[in-house]
């Protein structure tokens, strides 16, 4: 065990790989070549449509050891992985790796299949009871968490190499040409999707959309695409796009928005050519109804909106307040139907949004991003991974990214939840280092990072409640008591991967 | 102070808890909480003080607590215990 810079215990070595310890965001250089994979010839000019994904798994041959992956444009309506996964045991395959984007709540069908040695290492984040189980020693599968970017990375250094890409297509030719525009599992944006498509060693297209050559317009082109797999369905659609996204009218998160927004103010970054990231939580949507309003108040014409994109961010694209929206993933059907109506609404792949290892990610032309928060340490340290009863039920997404790109990170979130204090004396698990993280604002007061000494001075000066990091900790445990730290056992059931491919925390074996 | 009958107050809501309280023998204190790990010994130090503030000493007190903060405890258990006829 080696100590990274932030205090965590770091295994020299982890599921048969030597790992290197987290030191800072910014000097890790890669050494490494672009991956490489065979080069194909296909002469033919008619179909590459195969009659299964039995078929195809089949074709491509997969064997037992290598690694596959999907993407997860389709979030919790997602159907293919687990039907992949039933194929591949069924035809007997076993020590299958899982490198794909994200895992949802959905793919607890996986657990079976975990269980009986067909599945046996998670090169990705998962979100709900496969982490949990895993946490609590029930379920033996070595899982490394990977932001957004750092994945991207990971394939395209051929850290991750993935034998088998099984790429939902959700309106794709016989040809292997697809998009996410249109269809009945209609997506947006396959940004996700895109990097697999140019470094997995074999790309399967699968669709229940088959439409008549081209697939216009050419999202993932047909120059990768090995076969094409017709499917009954590829998800539930309604699962696919949230349409609930909403501001929150819980006054808690009302006030917080209110505060964040005071932020963005005093930052002096609100002018012509402000770029700006949210997510879709309610508090987030809060702040961007607020950005909204500033920009039209004071005529401010913004560069580019980023990220998961919203309607919210549609509407200001139409309205003229941003030049052009960079969308690695949509959130909900506004997002769908503008992606390809709007010529300002660019689709981006996860390696051009937030890879470090480039020429410059989107990410880094970011001024200002509202960022969430599980818990924050006195350090500015985030959680999103871990829920306070030490399980791993989140992924990171673009969480570690977009705090280390932007100008200024605001992480929004309520002082407490069911007791737990947010801001505390230490994280269960570091997500996104303090260092990249410029100012958390909680209802009960905003701490700002000593990086930003104009922007305290400012927020003072407006008779914002700006208090120091330990005083808001103070505050908040004087309301909920202090609580009693988690037991863990020694194991380690996972990393969590910082996006440089250094390895910021563990996640340990929670006591029983 | 002697329960008469069993009573009830609270909420399965988030950050609220439900109390039951019903005759006993001897004083029980049953605890389920989302945050049991964390905080147990800081609600049961709760529903100590508040079964001693007003001499109970015998009674089952069963907790559902959804991370409910020291004064909704508080509140909860006094209600509940004079729908149990516990409290003059």
């Amino acid at each position: 065990m080696v100590l990274n810079s932030l205090g965590r215990q770091i295994p020299e070595i982890f599921a048969g790989k030597k790992q290197i310890p987290y030191s800072d965001p910014w000097s890790l250089q890669p050494n490494a070549e672009r991956s490489t994979r065979a080069i194909r010839r296909i002469n033919h000019n008619g179909s590459k449509l195969l009659g299964s994904l039995r078929e195809a798994i089949i074709a491509t041959g997969l064997k037992d050891g290598m690694t596959i992956s999907t993407h997860h444009s389709l979030r919790n309506g997602d159907h293919l992985l687990n039907d992949l996964v039933k194929e591949i045991d069924a035809l007997g395959l076993r020590d299958i790796k899982i490198a794909s984007s994200s895992i949802h709540i959905v793919h607890a069908e996986l657990i079976p299949y975990i269980r009986k040695g067909t599945i046996t290492g998670l090169e990705c984040g998962v979100n709900g009871l496969i982490g949990e189980l895993i946490s609590k020693g029930e379920l033996d599968c070595p899982i490394i968490v990977r932001s957004h970017g750092g994945r991207a990375r990971a394939l395209i250094t051929g850290e991750v190499p993935v034998d088998v890409a099984f790429l939902a297509a959700p309106c794709c030719d016989e040809y292997g040409n697809f998009n996410g525009y249109y269809g009945p599992s209609a997506c947006g944006s396959l940004g996700y999707a895109m990097v697999d498509a140019q470094h997995a060693h074999k790309v399967v297209a699968v669709t229940d959309n088959l439409v008549p050559y081209p697939a216009i317009p050419v999202g993932i082109p047909q120059t990768v695409v090995d076969f094409v797999v017709q499917v009954p369905t590829l998800g539930d659609p309604k699962k696919i796009v949230s349409s609930t996204t909403r501001v929150t009218t819980d006054p808690i998160g009302l006030q917080i928005a209110k505060y964040a927004a005071n932020v963005i103010e005093c930052s002096g970054l609100m002018k012509n050519g402000f770029s700006f990231q949210t997510g879709t939580g309610g508090i987030s949507l809060s702040v961007a109804e607020h950005v909204r309003n500033m920009m039209r108040k004071d005529k401010i014409k913004g560069s580019f909106g980023c990220g998961g994109i919203t309607g919210y961010f549609v509407e200001m694209l139409e309205e003229g307040l941003f030049e052009a929206l960079f969308d690695v993933q949509c959130f909900d059907l506004k997002a769908v139907e503008s992606i390809g109506r709007n010529r300002g609404h660019q689709e981006i792949t996860a390696g051009t949004y937030a890879n470090p290892f480039n020429c410059g990610a989107v990410v880094n032309r970011l001024d200002c991003v509202i960022i969430s928060a599980t818990e924050i340490d006195v350090d500015f340290n985030v959680n999103v991974n871990t829920e306070s009863n030490g399980y791993l039920l989140h992924n990171t997404g673009g969480h570690c990214d977009v705090a280390a790109g932007a100008k200024l990170s605001i992480v929004v979130a309520p002082s407490i939840r069911g007791r737990l204090p947010i801001v505390r004396d230490a994280v269960t698990t570091i997500t996104t280092p303090g260092e990249t993280v410029g100012v958390i604002v909680t209802e009960r007061g905003i701490a700002v990072n000593d990086k930003f000494p104009d922007l305290k001075a400012e927020l003072i000066k407006r008779r914002v409640p700006v208090k120091d990091i330990r005083e808001l900790r103070d505050e908040i445990y004087a309301i909920t008591g202090v609580p009693k730290p988690l037991q863990f056992e020694d194991k380690i059931v996972g990393l969590v991967e910082y996006r440089d491919g250094s390895i910021i925390d563990v996640i340990r074996q929670v006591a029983a | 102070m002697k329960l008469q009958k069993r009573g009830q107050a609270g909420t399965m809501q988030s950050s609220d808890l439900m109390v039951v309280v019903e005759p006993a023998d001897e004083l029980v204190i049953e605890i389920e909480s989302t945050v049991k790990k964390q905080f147990e010994h800081l609600i049961r130090a709760k529903l100590e003080s508040v079964l001693a503030k007003h001499g109970a000493t015998a009674g089952r007190i069963s907790v559902s607590d959804r991370g409910a903060l020291d004064y909704a405890i508080e509140a909860r258990l006094e209600a509940a215990l004079q729908r149990a006829g516990g409290l003059s």
